[in-house]
Formats: C-alpha cells, sequence, structure tokens
C-alpha cells in the first residue's frame, strides 16, 4: 500500500520513517520546507532518540507529483490543514486521510475535500533538529477510528492501525476516536495558553495553587463540552495533568505554545481553547474562560504585527 | 499653600505634577535614584506633547535637609507608598497630602503615618517617560480629587485650582469613590489583558465582531468589575466599557504602566488594582472569574522574571 504523509515535520516524519521500514508499504511526503525534502530525498528521513531509523521516503513540495495512495497522514500543525488538503486531496480521490495533528476541526476541514476521513490523536513526539534529521523525543499510542460525519470503513481504519502498529508506531483502532482527542484536546487546552501567557513550565503552572484551579476550570468546560456532545473521556485530563507536572515527567517543560510565542509563531490556539469554544457554542455550553484565554492568546499575536 | 510642595515620585504623573506645579509654587521633587535627582537638578523637566516647557522644581533623593512643606503629592507606585508616607513624618507641619496612587487603598497607609487632612485623587493623565528630565504629556485628561475622611472640600477645591492655574486640568468633588472606582475598573481591565497580550491600549481592546474578538474579554471583566462596585454599593461615575471604547478611538495607543512593567521586568502593581477588585469580590461574595483568572496570570508572569 502506498501511504502519503502530508506535512513532514516532527510527528509527520515519526509515522513516515517507521512507516517505510515495511516492505509492503512504499511512504511519500508532502511538505513546503525546500531544504527539509531535498535532505529527505537524498539521505533518507533520519530519526533518533527514542529509535534510530532512516526511512526511505520520496518526498514532495509539489503536491502534483504525488501519485494516488490509499492512506493520507495529516500532520501539519493545525491552521495549515486546509491549504495543505486542497493541495493533496487528487492523490487521496481513492484512499482514506487520517489527521494525527493537535485540537480539534481538523477531521472537519479534511472532509471538505475527501470523502473517506479518520479521526486521530497521537503522543510521540519530537522536533526537527535540522534539514531531514528529526529527533524523537517521546514515544507514545495512537489512537484512530473514523470520522463520524464523513467516516472511512472500520476495515480500512484497522488497515492503517495495522501498517502503523508492525511500524513500530503503536496505533489502536476504535469505533469512536473523539474520546482520546477530547482527552489530549483539554489536557491542552487547559495547559499550553497558561503556560504561553505566563511564561512558566508546565511544573511551576501546577504548584501555583490559584494557577492550578484556573487549569482545573479550563478543563471543567471542556469537559462539560464533551458530555455535551456524548463523548467519553478516556482517562481524566486532571490526572493526566498532575503527572506530567512531575519533576521525573515534564515539570521543567515549556509548552508547545509557549515555545510557539517565544519564537513569535502563529498558535494553534484556535483549534485548542478556540476549538473548545467553538463546540461549546454550537452546543449552548458556555466556555467563558476557553473564551477569555483564546481572546488573550490572540490578541499576543496581534500585538507581533504592531 | 504656598509653604513648598512635595513632589514623591518621580514617574510619569510626578514628573507631570513637579513639572507643572513649579511654574506655580516652591516644588521639590523626591526620587529615588540620585542620578534622577541631580539630572533634573541641573536641566529641569522637560514637558513635551500637549505642552512644551521646562520646569524648573528641585529634586532630591532625601527630604531630610529641606525646609518642611506645607503640601505633598504620593505619587508613588502603590508598592512605595509606604516608604514615601514615612518620609513624610513629622515633616508637614499642619499641612496636607495628597495621594494618587491607582488601585484602592493608599490613603490608609499614608494615615498610618500622621494626622494631616489627606485628598485623594485619581489621575487619567498619562505621558511617557522619555528620560528622567523629559516626561511626554500624551493624555491631557483630568485629575479628580476630593476630601479624604474629614477633610474639608475646600481643600480639594483650593488643590485642584492650583493643579489648573499649573497648566493640567483637575477637578474636585466631594465624594471620590464612583470616579475611583470607574478608573479602578478601566484599569484593572485594560492593565491586565495589555500586560499579558503585550498590546498598548489599542482598537483591539473594543473589537466585538468575533466571538474570540478582545473586546468580549474586556467588557466580560468590566462587567464583572461593575456587579463588583455595585454590591460595594457605589454608583460609577463613568461607565468603564465607554471610556474603553472612548480612549480606543484616540488612536493614542496608550502604553498601560502594567505592561510597561512587564516588558521591563519589574514587579507590577496588580496586585493594588486588579487584586483589590478580586479581594473585593471576594469580601463581597461575588463571583468575578474573569477578573481572577487574569489577576492570577499576571501574578505568575510576574513570577516567572522575578
Amino acid at each position: 500500500m502506498r501511504v502519503t504523509v502530508v506535512g513532514c515535520g516532527a510527528v509527520g516524519s515519526l509515522f513516515a520513517a517507521n512507516l517505510a521500514q515495511l516492505d509492503d508499504v512504499e511512504v511519500w511526503a508532502f511538505d513546503l520546507d525546500r531544504e527539509h525534502v531535498a535532505a529527505i530525498n537524498s539521505n533518507g528521513l533520519r530519526l533518533s532518540g527514542a529509535g534510530e531509523v532512516v526511512g526511505e521516503v520520496r518526498a514532495t513540495t509539489d503536491a502534483a507529483e504525488l501519485p494516488p495512495s490509499d492512506f493520507g497522514i495529516v500532520a501539519t500543525k493545525c491552521m495549515h490543514t486546509a491549504a495543505a488538503i486542497e493541495a493533496t486531496a487528487p492523490s487521496f480521490a481513492d484512499g482514506a486521510v487520517c489527521s494525527v495533528q493537535n485540537g480539534v476541526g481538523n477531521e472537519e476541514a479534511i472532509a471538505e475535500r475527501v470523502e473517506r476521513v479518520i479521526r486521530g490523536t497521537t503522543f510521540p513526539a519530537g522536533r526537527v533538529v535540522e534539514p531531514g534529521h528529526v529527533q524523537w523525543d517521546v514515544k507514545g499510542d495512537t489512537t484512530i477510528g473514523p470520522f463520524e460525519p464523513s467516516p472511512a470503513p472500520a476495515v480500512e481504519v484497522e488497515r492503517l492501525a495495522d501498517a502503523c502498529t508492525r511500524a513500530g508506531m503503536p496505533t489502536q483502532a476504535v469505533a469512536d476516536a473523539r474520546g482520546p482527542q477530547w482527552r489530549k484536546l483539554i489536557f491542552n487546552a487547559a495547559t499550553n495558553p497558561i503556560g504561553a501567557l505566563t511564561g512558566l513550565t508546565h511544573g511551576r503552572v501546577c504548584e501555583d495553587p490559584a494557577l492550578r484551579r484556573l487549569v482545573s476550570k479550563l478543563v471543567d468546560e471542556g469537559k462539560a463540552v464533551a458530555t455535551a456532545q456524548g463523548i467519553e473521556l478516556d482517562a481524566d485530563p486532571e490526572e493526566l495533568i498532575d503527572h506530567a507536572a512531575r519533576p521525573d515527567v515534564a515539570y521543567d517543560h515549556k509548552a508547545s505554545m509557549l515555545q510557539d510565542v517565544e519564537a513569535r509563531r502563529p498558535t494553534e490556539i484556535d483549534y485548542l481553547n478556540g476549538g473548545i469554544a467553538r463546540f461549546g457554542r454550537e452546543q449552548r455550553v458556555p466556555t467563558p474562560l476557553n473564551d477569555a484565554v483564546t481572546a488573550l492568546i490572540k490578541g499576543l499575536e496581534a500585538s507581533w504585527t504592531l | 499653600m504656598t509653604d513648598g510642595i512635595w513632589v514623591i515620585g518621580g514617574g510619569v504623573i510626578g514628573s507631570l505634577f513637579a513639572a507643572h506645579l513649579s511654574r506655580v509654587a516652591e516644588v521639590t521633587l523626591l526620587c529615588r535614584r540620585a542620578e534622577h535627582a541631580a539630572a533634573v537638578s541641573e536641566n529641569g523637566i522637560r514637558v513635551s506633547g500637549r505642552a512644551d516647557f521646562v520646569g524648573r522644581p528641585r529634586a532630591s533623593t532625601d527630604p531630610t535637609g529641606l525646609a518642611d512643606a506645607g503640601f505633598a503629592i504620593v505619587a508613588t507606585k502603590a508598592n512605595d507608598v509606604e516608604t514615601a508616607a514615612a518620609q513624610l513624618e513629622g515633616r508637614l507641619g499642619d499641612g496636607s497630602v495628597m495621594t494618587v496612587q491607582n488601585g484602592l487603598g493608599a490613603e490608609e497607609v499614608v494615615r498610618d503615618h500622621g494626622s494631616w487632612p489627606q485628598l485623594s485623587a485619581v489621575t487619567f493623565m498619562s505621558g511617557t517617560k522619555l528620560a528622567d528630565d523629559h516626561v511626554e504629556y500624551v493624555l491631557d485628561t483630568p485629575t479628580w480629587l476630593a476630601p479624604y475622611e474629614d477633610a474639608p472640600l475646600e481643600l480639594a477645591e483650593r488643590t485642584a485650582s492650583l493643579i489648573v492655574e499649573s497648566g493640567l486640568k483637575a477637578e474636585a468633588m466631594p465624594d471620590l469613590e464612583p470616579a475611583r472606582w470607574s478608573k479602578l475598573i478601566f484599569n484593572a481591565t485594560v492593565n491586565s489583558v495589555a500586560a499579558l497580550t503585550g498590546l498598548p491600549h489599542d482598537h483591539h481592546f473594543a473589537e466585538l465582531e468575533q466571538p474570540t474578538d478582545l473586546g468580549h474579554l474586556v467588557r466580560g471583566l468590566m462587567d464583572e468589575g461593575k456587579q463588583i462596585a455595585a454590591a460595594a454599593g457605589i454608583a460609577l461615575r463613568e461607565d468603564p466599557w465607554e471610556m474603553n471604547v472612548l480612549a480606543t478611538q484616540r488612536g493614542s495607543r496608550h502604553y498601560p504602566s502594567m505592561l510597561e512593567d512587564v516588558e521591563a521586568r519589574r514587579p507590577t502593581e496588580v496586585d493594588f488594582i486588579t487584586g483589590a477588585l478580586v479581594r473585593e469580590a471576594e469580601r463581597r461574595s461575588v463571583e468575578a472569574p474573569l477578573m481572577t483568572a487574569v489577576y492570577r496570570l499576571v501574578k505568575a508572569r510576574e513570577a516567572s522574571y522575578l
């Protein structure tokens, strides 16, 4: 089978390089970074850290070069989903496309262009250290399931999960993948903007009792919106938050949104807290604090363009 | 009031008062840094913007050798009122003191150091310190003053006249609370949001088009402030939201002091401004989740660099 990874940053590279280890999978990558694409084509896509892997991946910056694929794995930042899928959709005319992105709203954007869509949530993480080379920081599980309004059939979801698992990216196919997605969403939405607005690491956010209460209030709003949609979380985000605050886990971790803010890169706020707020409005569940942090982060982004 | 005036605090407000009043009275500016006092003694204070002149107050870091004053304006940051008031102890004869801090509580701190007649003031004038001896006068909005405790209204009126004579705008009134609370709610909101977003007080603060526009948060914060004021039995003199809309329409892009403090990694006045409202809300059992959130976020932002 042929898989095209759309957006070959850190997470996309983890899927691409690992899947390329399988004899029965041909991997393509679509990315706009010319140097990264050139390096992948000349030296392969290299992972180091949690696993040492070099994958033979065909990479391109030109979507017209992509052959028809059985599967797409979209791993761009959320704000690029619509443009990326618009460019690559022709190669998925007879394929299914899976999002492994942060936040909510990506599957909806993919479904505008592609018929069979898979909802996915992934926990492995890394960072691009140089063109063609990604540091694999954290191993983790991935959960995928049909995207209800434009679902890929279960057998197709299972086929992708099987390939990822065999490639060393443990992936579970489930009937309803919203639970893990909203668990991760709520975790990220309750912690990322607080780190970004205060400059504090995850551990320091959690050890300030007043700030930790604010985190919990954000969690509670997210849970209420999930419940209103009939989503059952697969674990309590609060436990994840406290677990991550341990010195041996992620006490010193700067949330990705804080890293974005420090580098003055656009954040994924619209798909995190903004996503919770949007689904909340649809469900008529008030989300005043998620609205507030969304407005603050968007204000922060606006301040860079003055 | 011809016995000489001490202006304590050489920030924007103190500099504007000292420079202007030096044209109609004997004024000494008391500031913290020796080089600041030296610059003012040597060059005076240049005022540009709304006015254009050089005021010639004396300047000193230490009132010990000075002749006693007949009137003192405490124009320090709220955090420094205690130190300023201690300098006044025994030095005013039958003179009087005016406090002009943001937030609540400066009068009580000063009262602990003497039984002199006191005036409470809030000022809406603003400016930018360009150098120790140069202040730009940006907004020529008035200073409002009123008797504190049993001081006579006539003292407030005489003081207002003197300030007006010096070229600034001032208005005496019997009760400051309606004006003070209007400004407190305005300040708590605008300063906190500016400090967190990095935005000067500009059009973003009044934008209401999209659900995530900053104006919604600003209005939400001000609505909470109004509820706290109502619970405290205060009838506001001006509607803070209207003040906000008006100020943002001026197009002057004012940088609130809390934003400047955060950018310079200095302690902010958040405890005296936003914190004062949060404490009033708690005391009066008024729900103020947004005000509490921005208060905690600014405190945490301070903690990230202090």
